[in-house]
């Protein structure tokens, strides 16, 4: 117990601080400059500038075709890019063929060779480093109590559950100390509860290994848990890089705002700039909405409010606090979760939003119901406004 | 109950039909030809004797048996009787054949497994093509290449590459160009079979990890195509062993293939009982890589894939 709580201090003081990405001084391990793939007609990846820094957990997340396996698949050797440069620890990888890259990949089929069982898997990429036999044992011997496979050494893939064939693959990809670990979408095929289980696991890992890992998800949940940084991509193009919470608190488009989570988004035109603060008048509410923001823009330039559903709070009375925003509106459905409910609420002008509240009692006097009319409100500092 | 019993006996019915069909057409003949194998040539219709007479009843029945025996058996496994020296002789060409069929065939399937989706189909189509016509007449056909006036020499001299005919027809090289040209689709279409489902993120995987194609051919592709080559090389090797048109038509006088000698036992010397002998023991030297092929394919079909 003692040894877990002093790791976890560690593990916290390592995490709170790490940020290399905002130091200026530091040079990223994984340079992606301009970097254009095509295929055909089709741009694959259009333009795409990245630094990933050491020991960083690095999340490519989009959906399917938006072009982040592409880009992982660049790194890995097996495509070459039509325009750019892509370096690796300061070295160019033009021309590198993918047997002589120091990085190392797990594939989301896992391609764990059929043929041969977990534990000459796992010494597959020693052996072709000409490694000495005791030194392989060893480390084989290491992976697989890494991944708590020892009793399955000898046993072929197929005679393995999907979990455990996960965690071979995990094994062999990690099994060269490579410098950069690449992880195409590793935990997809799982189901839910190890799946969680899973994350935690290679969070952990990658901290004691002290690797760089780039994972490639489509989940978003997934990305926001493992990684210290997410980039959002969408028809080849990078959206928006930036640490998870700054993704979801503070979206830079209409389209992030929309792919990560649930979220509201309320068409208008800015009235009013200033310091921390800008207005808009929307067609959705008769009031003027305030939002504690401070904007490149000028009263005018049309604009939208994200608010994320759990940040809206819903009465049966008007609210008395006159600083908070407010729509009326009409209770459309309910969907009751147990810990959540989800309402939806017909505005006036016909658009819905969602609002979710915890269900904090067991017991509620009056309870929100169908075709109730209701007033939905939040602070200035709950919604975000987004330009683009 | 009564439910049970009729699923039970619908399912009987439906394993009964391909049992029946190997019955019929399988274990019967060969029961009458070991049966003949058993009997004595006479001059008589039919050439052998003892005959089943039903009409005497078990005492015709037990002088039935008393008749048969094993000579022919001993007269085929006698050293100087040349019969031993064709079943060598035959499995050797055979086993040379499939190797030789191996090396052309594994390029061709590899070639076409990797060729674009598209033109795969095409592909297939092409190995398959040659069956359309009679396999006597493309044997024929082999005759008028070979031969010393023929299409290969004349075109090797017209080229200035020989002056005098290579004696290719009628040697026991004819007989392995014959065996190979004509038993390749047997090889190809279960390689390709294998090679085709081959998962290609495997070799990416190979690679990943530090190893560079070729090398990765040796740990990945071929030892993944292992079910196809051992298909390929018994649906080759068993038959080739038995072969009889090509030898004969393309071989020499000293090509010595059991297919052939049952044939002159049976058309020249016209013993049926010997050629029978002949037959019975040419399955049983077949027995052996039926079983394993067998075992191979039982083995797919639990590594279930």
């Amino acid at each position: 117990m003692a040894a877990d709580k002093a790791r976890k201090e560690t593990i916290g003081a390592v995490r709170r601080s790490f940020a290399p990405w905002a130091d200026p001084g530091k040079t990223p391990l994984i340079r992606f400059e301009n970097v254009v793939k095509r295929f055909g007609d089709f741009t694959a990846v259009d333009h795409v500038s990245l630094d990933i820094y050491e020991r960083e957990f690095f999340a490519l997340l989009g959906p399917s075709g938006c072009g982040k396996t592409t880009l992982m698949r660049m790194l890995a050797g097996f495509e070459e890019p039509s325009e750019g440069r892509l370096t690796l620890a300061g070295e160019d990888l033009a021309g590198v063929p993918p047997y002589r890259r120091p990085v190392n990949m797990m594939f989301q089929s896992y391609a764990l060779f059929p043929h041969m069982n977990v534990q000459d898997n796992i010494a597959f990429g020693l052996k072709q480093d000409k490694m000495g036999k005791g030194e392989i044992d060893a480390r084989v011997e290491e992976m697989l109590k890494l991944v708590k496979l020892e009793k399955f050494a000898k046993r072929k893939p197929h005679q393995l559950s999907g979990g455990q064939r996960q965690r071979v693959a995990l094994a062999r990809s990690l099994a060269k100390r490579p410098k950069v670990l690449l992880l195409d979408e590793p935990l997809g095929a799982l189901d839910k509860k190890l799946r969680e289980e899973t994350q935690f696991e290679l969070m952990d890992l990658q901290m004691d290994l002290g690797m760089t890992f780039l994972i490639v998800t489509h989940d978003q949940e997934e990305a926001m848990t493992v990684a210290d940084r997410i980039a959002v991509m969408n028809n080849g193009v990078l959206v928006q890089v930036a640490p998870p919470a700054v993704i979801y608190e503070q979206p830079a488009t209409r389209y992030v705002a929309d792919f990560i989570g649930e979220v509201n988004l309320i068409e208008g035109t800015i009235t009013q700039t200033g310091q921390d603060e800008t207005h808009l008048s929307s067609p959705v509410t008769p009031f003027p909405l305030v939002v504690a923001q401070t904007m490149d823009c000028k009263a005018g330039d049309t604009a939208c409010i994200a608010i994320r559903p759990e940040k809206l709070r819903i009465a049966l009375e008007p609210p008395a606090d006159q600083t908070e925003n407010v729509f009326e509106g009409e209770i459309w459905d309910i969907g009751y979760l147990g810990d959540l409910s989800i309402y939806h609420v017909e505005l006036a002008c016909g658009q819905r939003i969602k609002v979710s509240q915890p269900n904090l009692s067991r017991v509620v006097a009056r309870p929100i119901s169908w075709d109730d009319k209701v007033w939905v409100t939040f602070a200035p500092h709950a919604g975000v406004v987004l330009t683009r | 109950m009564a439910m049970a019993g009729e699923k039970g006996r619908g399912r009987w019915f439906v394993i009964a039909v391909p049992y029946l069909w190997l019955l019929a057409l399988f274990l019967a003949p060969f029961l009458i030809v070991f049966k003949i194998s058993l009997s004595q040539d006479v001059v008589a219709q039919p050439p052998y004797a003892p005959t089943l007479d039903l009409a005497q009843g078990w005492a015709g029945f037990t002088e039935f048996l008393s008749g048969l025996s094993f000579a022919n058996y001993g007269y085929v496994l006698d050293f100087s009787n040349e019969f031993l020296e064709a079943y060598g002789s035959s499995l050797v060409i055979a086993s040379i054949s499939t190797v030789l069929l191996l090396l052309v065939g594994y390029p061709i399937a590899y070639g076409m497994a990797r060729a674009p989706r598209s033109i795969q189909p095409t592909l297939l189509m092409l190995v398959i093509l040659p069956f359309w016509t009679s396999f006597l007449i493309r044997v024929y056909a082999w005759i008028g290449i070979l031969s010393p006036e023929g299409l290969l020499n004349q075109g090797l001299m017209a080229l200035g590459v020989i002056d005098t005919p290579l004696e290719i027809l009628n040697t026991n090289l004819a007989v392995y160009i014959g065996i190979v040209y004509s038993y390749l689709p047997f090889m190809v279409l279960p390689l390709y079979a294998a090679l085709e489902k081959l998962d290609l993120t495997l070799l990416e995987a190979a690679a990943d990890l530090g190893c560079p194609p070729s090398k990765a051919f040796w740990t990945i592709t071929f030892p993944l195509s292992l079910p196809g080559v051992a298909a390929g090389a018994l649906l080759c090797f068993i038959p080739a062993v038995g072969e009889f048109v090509i030898p004969d038509l393309l071989g020499g006088s000293d090509t010595l293939m059991i297919g052939k000698s049952l044939w002159t036992e049976f058309t020249v010397n016209r013993s049926w009982t010997v050629s029978s002998a002949v037959a019975v023991l040419l399955l049983l030297v077949l027995v052996v890589p039926i079983v394993i092929y067998q075992n191979i394919q039982q083995r797919e079909l639990e590594a279930g894939k």
